[in-house]
C-alpha cells in the first residue's frame, strides 16, 4: 500500500522556529507600515518644512538642507499630526474626529456591501447565464466590456437622478463597480472543469442543473472568490463615488468633501479620513479572504490567504 | 450466461466533422459483440479510435453509422439507466470532496438515501482497500490510490458493465502491475463486465479473456485474440511461456499495422 501523503507533513517538517503564519503577515504589515513612515518622515527631514520644538513630540529643531513643494507641511503632514487628529474634535465642541469618522465608515461600509451584494449577485447571475447560453455570451459580452469603459463619475449623477438621492442609489453605483468582475471569473470558472469530469456526469445521465450545482458552481468557486476580493475594495471606492454626487454627508465621501473644502486649515483631517477609508477596504477585503479560506478548506494543501 | 450480449456493435462507423475539410474517420464498420462477465481489452497503436469506441458504448459520443447496444436496449437507455461505471485515464475526483464523498456521488444523483450511500461508499472503499481514508481529500492520495478511488466510484452502484479508457496510463510500472492484480480481483467479485482500453499488450494479455486490435485510419478490428491462460491469474502468469506467445503473437500484429502505416 503507497503510503498517504498526508495533510500537514510539510508544514510540520519546516523548522519550528519560525512563527505561526498569522503573526508573520501581521509582522509584515507593520513593517511596511514603519518602512512608509520611515521613507515619509525621511522627506520631511532632508526637504519640508522646518522642524519646531512644538510641531514634533521630540521636540526637535532642525532645518531641511533642501526645499521641496512636495514635503511641506501642508501638503504632506507629519506622521504624528494626522495620528493626533484622529484625537482631536474636527469642529469647536464636536466628537473627536476618530468617532466622526468611525461613523462615517460603518455608513460607507454599509453601502459598499450593499452594493457588493447586489454586484455580485449580478455578476454571478451573468456569468451563469453566459456560460450556459452561447449567443447571450456572444451578443451580451461587448456591452458588459463597453458598460466598465464609461467612467462612474459620468454614470453616478443618473443613476441618482433616476433613484434619488440614498444609499440605494449608492449601492447601485457601488455595484456598477463590482459585477464586473464576478462576471467575467464565474464564466470563467464555470466553463473550467476539464472533459472528463464533465463525461462523468453525463455517464450518470445527470441533468444541467445537477452538472451546474455540482460540478461547475464547485469548480468555478476559487475564481470567483479572486473576483470577490477585487470585487470588496471596488465596492468600497464605488460607494464614497457614488456618495460626492448624491449629497449624502455621513459617509466617507463626505467626510471627503468636506475636510477636502478645509484642506487648509487642517490637512491631517483629509490625510486621516484617506487612512479610513483605507482600512474600510482592508476590512471587507479580509472579511471575504477568510470567508474563501473557510469555503475551500481542504481542496488544496495549504488554501492561501490573500 | 443469457443470450444477450452485455455490448453490442453492429456495423458501427464514427466520423468527426463530417463534410468538412477536417473530417476524420474514426472507426470503419465495427462488428464486436461483448458477453457477460467477459474481460475484454481494446488495444492498437495511438489514434486507431479504441477509446472512441469506448466513448460510443458509453453513449458519451454517437455513432454516425451503425447501432451500439447495452444489455439489449440503446446505448442512450443504457446511459439513462445506469448500465454501466465508467473510469477515465486521469481519476477525475472532484477536489471539494473528500473520498468517501466522491464515492458516493453517483449515488448522490440516483437519489440513493444517506444511510445506503454511505454505507455503499464504505463497502467500495473496503473493495480497493482504501478503509481509513474516507475523510480524506484527493490530493492527500498518491496517484495509484486516486484511481482506485474511482474505480470504487464506478461500481459504487453496481453496474454490470465497467468501462475504463487507460485508468492506469499515468501510474509508474510498478503501481500499475499491483493495480492489475487488484483489478482482477475485483472483477472476480463483482461479476462485471469489464471492457478495458490500454496500449500495453502485456497488460491486456494479463487480464483479458479476449483481446481486440485495432488498426488506425480507419480505425476498425485486426484480430481478435482469445487469451486461454487460466483463470483466476496469479502474479507468475507472467512468467508462462503461453503468455510469451500471446504477448509476442500481439505485438507482431501490431508491428504489421504500424508497418502498414508507414508506407
Amino acid at each position: 500500500m503507497t503510503t498517504a501523503r498526508r495533510a500537514g507533513t510539510s508544514s510540520s517538517e519546516r523548522p519550528s522556529s519560525r512563527l505561526p503564519k498569522p503573526v508573520r503577515q501581521a509582522l509584515a504589515f507593520i513593517l511596511i507600515i514603519v518602512i512608509i513612515v520611515i521613507l515619509w518622515e525621511g522627506l520631511k527631514w532632508f526637504a519640508g518644512d522646518p522642524w519646531r520644538p512644538d510641531n514634533n513630540p521630540f521636540g526637535i529643531s532642525h532645518k531641511p538642507m533642501w526645499k521641496l513643494k512636495i514635503a511641506s507641511d501642508l501638503n504632506l503632514p507629519h506622521v504624528w499630526t494626522i495620528i493626533e487628529a484622529f484625537g482631536k474634535p474636527s469642529r469647536r465642541n464636536g466628537p473627536p474626529l476618530f468617532e466622526i469618522l468611525l461613523a462615517a465608515s460603518f455608513f460607507t461600509f454599509r453601502e459598499a456591501f450593499m452594493g457588493f451584494l447586489i454586484g455580485g449577485v449580478l455578476g454571478f447571475v451573468l456569468g451563469t447565464i453566459f456560460a450556459h447560453i452561447r449567443f447571450a455570451e456572444r451578443g451580451c459580452m461587448p456591452y458588459v466590456v463597453a458598460s466598465q469603459t464609461v467612467p462612474i463619475l459620468a454614470i453616478a449623477p443618473m443613476v441618482i437622478i433616476w433613484l434619488k438621492a440614498g444609499w440605494v442609489s449608492v449601492a447601485v453605483i457601488s455595484a456598477y463597480l463590482t459585477f464586473f468582475p464576478v462576471t467575467i471569473n464565474t464564466l470563467r470558472g464555470l466553463k473550467s472543469p476539464p472533459r472528463s469530469a464533465v463525461d462523468l456526469m453525463h455517464s450518470y445521465a445527470a441533468s444541467k442543473w445537477a452538472i451546474m450545482w455540482k460540478l461547475r458552481f464547485p469548480s468555478a468557486l476559487p475564481y470567483i472568490f479572486v473576483a470577490l476580493k477585487i470585487s470588496a475594495t471596488a465596492s468600497v471606492v464605488g460607494a464614497i463615488i457614488g456618495e460626492l454626487p448624491s449629497g449624502i454627508r455621513d459617509g466617507l465621501g463626505g467626510a471627503i468633501l468636506n475636510f477636502n473644502q478645509y484642506y487648509i486649515s487642517g490637512p491631517q483631517r483629509l490625510w486621516a479620513t484617506i487612512i479610513a477609508s483605507a482600512f474600510v477596504g482592508i476590512f471587507f477585503f479580509v472579511l471575504i479572504a477568510l470567508l474563501e479560506k473557510i469555503v475551500l478548506s481542504g481542496r488544496y494543501p495549504e488554501t492561501e490567504l490573500m | 450466461m443469457t443470450n444477450t450480449p452485455t455490448v453490442s456493435l453492429k456495423n458501427v462507423t464514427k466520423i468527426f466533422n463530417p463534410g468538412q475539410p477536417n473530417e476524420v474517420t474514426a472507426l470503419k464498420n465495427i462488428n464486436l459483440d461483448i458477453w457477460p462477465h467477459e474481460f475484454v481489452s481494446l488495444v492498437g497503436p495511438s489514434g486507431c479510435g479504441k477509446s472512441t469506441l469506448l466513448r460510443l458504448i458509453a453513449d458519451l459520443t454517437q455513432p454516425t453509422e451503425g447501432t451500439v447496444q447495452v444489455n439489449g436496449k440503446s446505448a442512450y437507455r443504457a446511459r439513462i439507466e445506469q448500465d454501466y461505471g465508467i473510469v477515465f485515464q486521469s481519476p477525475t475526483l472532484y477536489e471539494w470532496r473528500t473520498v468517501a464523498k466522491n464515492v458516493e456521488l453517483p449515488l448522490e444523483l440516483m437519489k440513493y438515501g444517506r444511510a445506503e450511500r454511505r454505507e455503499r461508499a464504505r463497502k467500495m472503499l473496503q473493495l480497493v482497500e482504501l478503509e481509513g481514508f474516507e475523510n480524506h481529500h484527493p490530493w492527500q492520495l498518491s496517484g495509484g490510490m486516486q484511481q482506485r478511488v474511482s474505480i470504487a466510484r464506478a461500481l459504487a452502484f453496481d453496474p454490470a458493465l465497467l468501462l475504463m479508457d487507460e485508468p492506469f496510463g499515468a501510474l509508474d510500472e510498478m503501481t500499475r502491475e499491483r493495480m492489475n492484480l487488484e483489478l482482477q480481483n475485483i472483477w472476480d467479485r463483482t461479476g462485471a463486465t469489464i471492457v478495458f482500453v490500454t496500449h500495453s499488450i502485456p497488460e491486456a494479455v494479463f487480464l483479458s479473456n479476449r483481446v481486440v486490435m485495432l488498426s488506425p485510419r480507419p480505425g476498425c478490428i485486426a484480430e481478435i485474440v482469445d487469451i486461454d491462460l487460466p483463470m483466476p491469474r496469479a502474479w507468475e502468469v507472467r512468467e508462462d511461456p503461453h503468455y510469451f506467445e500471446l504477448v509476442n503473437h500481439l505485438r507482431d500484429t501490431l508491428r504489421e499495422i504500424e508497418g502498414g502505416m508507414r508506407e
